[in-house]
């Protein structure tokens, strides 16, 4: 196997605006948003990145497609090394990786019409004019859109949510790439048309062999998408292994407590009291040592004084915890 | 036979698609409204020689020697004649032109500048973005009228100096509305979107995040077609514009001035007054028809 994603020891702190008192004792205050990340991804694989609002997910996300610059650390994507693209580079990397959005009816431009939606990325790498419609046919077909009437001459508002990211699906696709981030892809679509779009993603990526991260809360979409899937709590990955093993014997307290909070379909279900307490901490003076040591039930002295590292707990299976 | 005509007809239906987004607003009613007021106006400026009885600031007297003051509308005068024996309709169609010409050119200087300002501003920020809102601010520091009257007294009183003043002083307001809301703009998805898939920042900036901000440019272009009318008249008023020229606005504040108002000689200050609130409103009209282009949410 080829790793296409290299990612080793990526770093993000956000800054904040400085207060006096920040200012008088020369601190520079900063959210950490990702810490010390590192992991490689194989073409043609799939991992879910699952983690709760603000744990930094999205971060992670943005920084391997070069919407934002880490801190420190390195990107390495198909062979480049994210840092230094610039001018032509950049413009090739943006046909190998694309980004699904999260909310489907704010990512296409209201002023557009599908036809010109899907013609910008092109229009941007420079393709001829004449393989446009060709390509943008081949594309409704491979999202199934194909059939729906006078839709190239339709405004983003005259469409369903569900249409509307295949539509986003579509225009990630068209520039051909290798790799997708797909950030949050279905929270913000109905229910009944989640499934739809999911098996749909999932059916184009075996085809089309792509490399996939997918960024969710939800662990029951990374579970039926995902082969592999990564938790992180509070900008690090906490624990990093094959999505059924992950589930069925989570190694960190963290990971057995997102399970612990899957809901039920039952109303007089009893449940067990959830293992921790508390909310996630402030990013912007995280705990030391393992970061989850104030909240964990298991937690000894040393979780407050050393970090914990990633390490093999089974063959493929990493957890950063002391204990496990 | 096919393939020499093809060329042409994809050339014609591109240049149909090209001019129907300037054409589109017609189909609202106000904006056809206010284009029909615009046309109007346009057309009598045009043609304003040809429509004048008189020349506007030729004092005229009667065959036996007396002072055409003052009187009512007739068919000789058809709006009367002010207290200097002037023909008020001769004054009315000519005046339509020095007003025409400060307000649009005023306007389009006005929403260019504060557009690209804006823009630059909003998205940029950092130092671009402090450097010219610190300028907006000294911009609106500076009181309005005394400065256009500075601008005529020390360049000359020429409708080009006032234009200028009034350019000089009125963007700040256009550019920060503009910047307000490309602040709002830049944050969304669709921006990122264009970025991923490889756009430059120009491009972003003037093909996706422009035209979502277009209609405040219009809305504020049409505002200062008002201002720059009504500052143009307070200038004539103050002695400091071009004294060879008739404009709505020194009507307006000849009849103010010789108490037309208090005699009750409507023929008078209404039609001038009348007509700066039509070319005002002619304005709204249009930039609200343009909304529901550039907003298409807005149609349905």
């Amino acid at each position: 196997m080829v790793a296409l994603v290299a990612v080793e020891n990526l770093v993000k702190h956000f800054p904040v605006k400085r207060s006096l008192a920040d200012v008088v004792a020369g601190r520079h205050p900063v959210v950490h948003a990702v810490d010390n990340v590192s992991f490689t991804l194989d073409e043609n694989e799939t991992v879910g990145l699952l983690g709760e609002s603000g744990c930094g997910k999205t971060s992670t996300g943005r920084l391997l497609l070069k919407l934002d610059q880490p801190t420190s650390g390195r990107i390495e994507i198909a062979g480049k090394d994210l840092a230094t693209l610039a001018g032509a580079d950049l413009k090739a990397f943006r046909r190998t990786a694309q980004l699904v959005f999260q909310n489907p009816f704010d990512a296409l431009n209201p002023r557009f019409n599908i036809r010109r939606v899907l013609a910008e990325p092109m229009i941007n790498a420079g393709i001829d004019r004449r393989e446009y419609a060709d390509r943008i046919n081949a594309e409704l077909a491979r999202v199934r859109m194909q059939g729906v009437g006078d839709l190239l001459d339709k405004f983003p508002h005259q469409l369903s949510g569900g249409q509307l990211q295949r539509i986003v699906l579509a225009r990630a696709l068209i520039l051909g790439p290798k790799f997708i981030v797909a950030d949050e892809p279905v929270s913000m679509l109905d229910v009944s048309v989640r499934a739809g779009v999911l098996n749909l993603m999932r059916e184009i990526q075996e085809t089309l062999g792509l490399t996939a991260i997918y960024i969710s809360h939800d662990l029951a979409l990374v579970r039926y998408v995902a082969a592999r899937t990564f938790v992180m709590y509070l900008a690090t990955v906490v624990e990093d292994g094959p999505t059924e093993q992950v589930i069925s014997s989570p190694q960190h307290p963290y990971t057995k407590a997102l399970l612990a909070a899957v809901p039920v379909p039952h109303v007089n279900q009893n449940r067990e009291p959830l293992p921790i307490k508390g909310n996630m901490p402030n990013a912007r003076n995280p705990p030391s040592g393992c970061r989850f040591h104030d909240r964990c039930p298991m937690a000894i002295a040393r979780c407050a004084a050393e970090v914990p590292a990633l390490r093999e707990i089974e063959p493929g299976h990493r957890a950063a915890c002391h204990l496990a | 036979m096919r393939d020499a005509v093809e060329p042409v007809q994809r050339q014609r239906t591109r240049f149909v698609a090209a001019i129907a987004p300037i054409l589109a607003p017609l189909r609202d009613p106000f904006a056809a409204t206010g284009v029909t007021i615009y046309i109007v106006f346009v057309l009598i400026a045009i043609f304003a020689l040809s429509l004048v009885s008189h020349d506007p600031l030729e004092i005229l007297f009667n065959d036996d020697g007396r002072l055409v003051a003052g009187e009512g509308p007739s068919r000789q005068h058809l709006l009367g004649t002010t207290t200097l024996g002037r023909d008020i309709f001769s004054q009315l169609v000519i005046g339509t032109r020095a007003a025409l010409y400060v307000g649009l050119t005023a306007a389009v200087v006005v929403a260019l500048i504060g557009t690209v300002v804006g823009l630059v501003s909003g998205y940029f920020g950092g130092w671009p973005d402090a450097v010219l809102m610190r300028l907006a601010d000294v911009a609106l520091g500076i009181p309005f009228l005394p400065f256009v009257i500075l601008m005529a007294g020390f360049r000359g009183p020429r409708t080009s100096n006032i234009i200028l003043g009034i350019a000089l002083l009125l963007w700040p307001n256009t550019a920060r509305v503009i910047r307000a809301q490309v602040l709002s703009v830049r944050e969304r998805a669709f921006v990122e979107a264009a970025r991923v898939t490889g756009a430059s920042t120009w491009r972003i900036l003037f093909v996706h995040v422009a035209p979502n901000i277009l209609p405040l440019s219009f809305l504020y272009g049409s505002i200062a077609v008002g201002w720059a009318i009504l500052t143009e008249a307070s200038i004539a008023f103050l002695g400091f514009g071009p004294s060879n020229q008739v404009s709505w606005g020194s009507m307006l504040q000849d009849a103010y001035a010789s108490q037309a108002l208090s005699r009750g000689d409507y023929h008078w200050f209404v039609p001038p007054g009348l007509c700066i609130v039509l070319v005002v409103v002619a304005g709204f009209f249009v930039s609200r028809g343009y909304e529901t282009i550039l907003f298409p949410k807005l149609k349905d």
